[in-house]
């Protein structure tokens, strides 16, 4: 291994841990707020990239559909909730405009000719049908179940995810798609050529990051959230409400992976089961940061993709093994040294 | 306590039970099949193709009774069994992966139901035992695929090779395949590196094999996921001769990797090339017949991997009639004369290649076993003319 080597190598690692960095993140902030361990995280990623590759090939967007059931779903399940109630039922604006939001995407997608369209507003355009699952998704699965053990609620999270992979296949077909890159300009340095895409990877990567912790200190919405994750049942007693909580980390763990989506689809080719393997990656990176400290979590995310690409060079059969068993030191370590309080299920 | 309204609403994906029902059929197919999971680029096109198989064969009709096996062992294993113990199937078509067919090896060999399964790996057929007596195989043995394309490499020159292959049975096989080959035609492997299916980088892998500096590199991956090894290495500025195995043969291959494959070289079916195959080889009507059927039906070209299947049909319609005439579909001993009339097929010309089978060929191929030497150019498959 020469200098050269490492470089690569050490490129190929910060990008891919740079991804695991933004998953590691959203996975955190997920279960800090709602204690659900997030698995259907990496369908996101994949959402997103798959969208943009349809939008791309000027092919129609199946999934903007799956947006229109769950809004129904949603929809009806409010009627139910209000049926139940004093006032009876009584349609409120925000239904009307839930259940108007998807049909009108989906009727401008319709019509829309997006492979022409320029790749920024493609890429607003795969938000725009991503980013609203993430709350729907809590709207429907995890609020009914908020208060239940956190054992039910990952057991409800793979239910999701495993139903999400199902929905993928039907909506994108089996073939990976990758995108175009952003920009084709390469960078040349004396031992190694920098891709314009790895600097749009760790760009955007770090941006987030920033805006994240922007958003958590400087905004009452971002201090609300840290509020809830911190605490529940104090943050509730200030009134903050736990499901505008759950919406909100929700909405922003879709947001981040839709994006993460977007910025790996040139890279590698997705496929509609690619997501887990990805997340699970952020997973660890996560579980390095045991699963309270931000900062921690992304570094955490950093080594594993490094690992990950230096581990393919020395002993490729033993990649993933390698990167996986990287959880047990860690977990071993955390127990150790930090003392655990029991929190009440 | 509060009452909460469980309104969960389960969007679940299945519903997979295709039954060509017939007042009379008499004949029940099972197949097996992952038309989900990792598996379902290869078991999407098989699943259509059961479609375009015959209902009829002679004065019997044919039932074809399709499950789903998401790409996974233990569910293939299920599906068998609820196939031999409720439906009572006479022969087996099953299924797209190369564990997956094995782990019902034992299964059908115990129920004495015949199974011909579309998949490459030559360990469903060899050793030949007990057991796999009663199964049949569709696809050009690895091994075949393998000696044609190192067959070319030693021709052109290549004195050392670097082969990046999948971590599973696929890979492994094949890993095991080009080691042994590679030294009967003074070839030196020089380096031997496993990816994942669902990696998203393999530069560490690339790079590995790049230091080694060979004339020629092997991939040997199924579907989709064997462009990213060779678009990793010409981005990294390989300029030797790339080969790939015919895992590759799939159209998503060429619309993945676009210029980045151009010049890949490859062992595979005809049925990608067949415009460009000569009116005189006798697969090119049934190959043509196959593609026209599948397009008609689905509006896309069929895969080659399409074709594995209905070349499976093909010996069944060979051999049902025969099996007939010995026993009543339904019962052990049609299923025995079935396996026998399968064992006894003689120059069936199909859609891959001449099927002579023998009760220690359980492939029949010859050695060409239909299969060509196959470019990319401009974008589209090309036979290879040196």
């Amino acid at each position: 291994m020469d200098m050269q080597i490492a470089l690569i190598l050490g490129q190929d690692g910060i990008i891919n841990g740079a991804i695991y960095a933004l998953l590691a993140l959203s996975i955190l902030l997920v279960f800090t707020v709602t204690r659900v361990l997030l698995i259907p995280q990496g369908e996101f990623v994949a959402f997103g990239a798959l969208t943009m590759a349809t939008l791309q090939a000027g092919e129609p967007v199946k999934l903007v559909w799956l947006l229109v059931a769950l809004a129904i779903a949603e929809a009806f399940s409010e009627l139910m909730l209000m049926r139940r109630t004093a006032q009876g039922i009584r349609i409120s604006s925000s239904l009307v405009l839930k259940l108007a939001y998807p049909l009108a995407l989906a009727a401008a997608l319709y019509h829309l000719n997006a492979a022409t369209l320029p790749m920024l507003v493609q890429a607003f355009l795969t938000l725009l049908i991503i980013v609203p699952l993430g709350p729907q998704l809590y709207r429907l699965f995890f609020q009914p179940i908020a208060n239940a053990p956190s054992l039910i609620l990952l057991i409800v999270a793979i239910a999701v995810h495993v139903a999400l992979v199902g929905i993928g296949l039907l909506a994108f077909g089996p073939g990976g798609a990758s995108t175009t890159p952003f920009s084709e300009a390469n960078f040349e340095f004396e031992l190694l050529t920098l891709n314009s895409q790895t600097l749009w990877v760790v760009g955007t990567s770090v941006l987030l990051i920033v805006v994240l912790y922007v958003f958590f200190n400087r905004t009452i919405y971002g201090k609300a959230l840290r509020a809830a994750a911190v605490n529940r049942t104090g943050a509730r007693l200030m009134g903050i409400s736990p499901v505008f909580a759950g919406k909100a980390s929700f909405f922003l763990a879709s947001l981040i992976g839709a994006l993460s989506g977007i910025l790996i689809a040139p890279i590698t080719a997705i496929y509609f089961d690619s997501g887990f393997l990805i997340s699970l990656k952020g997973f660890i990176g996560a579980i390095i940061g045991g699963l309270v400290s931000y900062p921690l979590a992304a570094v955490g995310a950093i080594i594993v993709g490094l690992l990950e690409a230096f581990s393919a060079f020395w002993a490729s059969d033993y990649k993933d093994v390698i990167v996986f068993t990287l959880i047990i030191p860690f977990l071993l370590w955390r127990s150790l040294t930090s003392h655990h309080v029991e929190e009440e299920e | 306590m509060k009452k909460f309204c469980s309104a969960l609403t389960c969007a679940a994906a299945l519903v997979l039970n295709v039954a060509s029902s017939n007042v009379c059929a008499q004949v029940k197919i099972g197949v097996v099949n992952s038309s989900t999971g990792p598996g379902s680029m290869i078991g999407i096109p098989q699943k259509n193709t059961i479609a375009l198989l015959p209902t009829r064969i002679g004065d019997l009709g044919i039932e074809y009774i399709l499950l789903d096996d998401a790409s996974d062992p233990t569910a293939a294993v299920t599906a068998t069994k609820k196939l031999i113990n409720e439906q009572h199937i006479d022969a087996m078509i099953a299924t797209t992966t190369a564990p997956n067919s094995v782990a019902m090896i034992p299964f059908i060999a115990d129920a004495g139901v015949p199974m011909v399964a579309p998949v490459g790996t030559i360990a469903v057929i060899q050793p030949m035992t007990e057991q796999k007596r009663w199964v049949f195989k569709t696809t050009q043995n690895d091994a075949v695929v393998a000696e044609t394309l190192i067959a070319h490499m030693a021709k052109t020159g290549v004195k050392t090779l670097g082969l990046i292959g999948t971590g599973d049975p696929y890979g492994e096989n094949w890993s095991t395949v080009v080691s042994e080959l590679s030294k009967k035609y003074g070839i030196k492997l020089v380096a031997n590196e496993k990816f994942q299916r669902s990696d998203t980088s393999v530069t560490g892998q690339v790079l590995k094999i790049l230091t080694t500096r060979p004339d020629a590199v092997l991939v040997a991956a199924p579907g989709g996921p064997a462009v990213l090894p060779q678009a990793t290495l010409v981005d990294k500025g390989y300029k030797g001769k790339l080969y790939q195995t015919h895992g590759a043969a799939l159209d998503a291959f060429l619309k993945l990797g676009g210029k980045k494959v151009e010049g890949t070289i490859l062992a595979a079916s005809l049925l990608l090339v067949l415009d460009d195959m000569p009116d005189s080889n006798p697969s090119k009507k049934i190959t043509q017949d196959y593609v026209t059927a599948y397009e008609a039906k689905f509006g896309v070209k069929p895969p080659t991997f399409g074709a594995q299947v209905y070349d499976a049909g093909l010996l069944l319609n060979e051999a049902i009639p025969l099996a007939a005439k010995k026993a009543q579909p339904g019962t052990r001993e049609f299923r025995a004369a079935l396996r026998d009339a399968l064992e006894s097929t003689k120059a069936l010309v199909a859609s891959q290649g001449t099927y002579t089978m023998s009760p220690t060929d359980h492939c029949g191929f010859d050695q060409k076993g239909g299969n060509e030497l196959i470019t990319v150019k401009d974008g589209k498959w090309a036979l290879l003319k040196d």
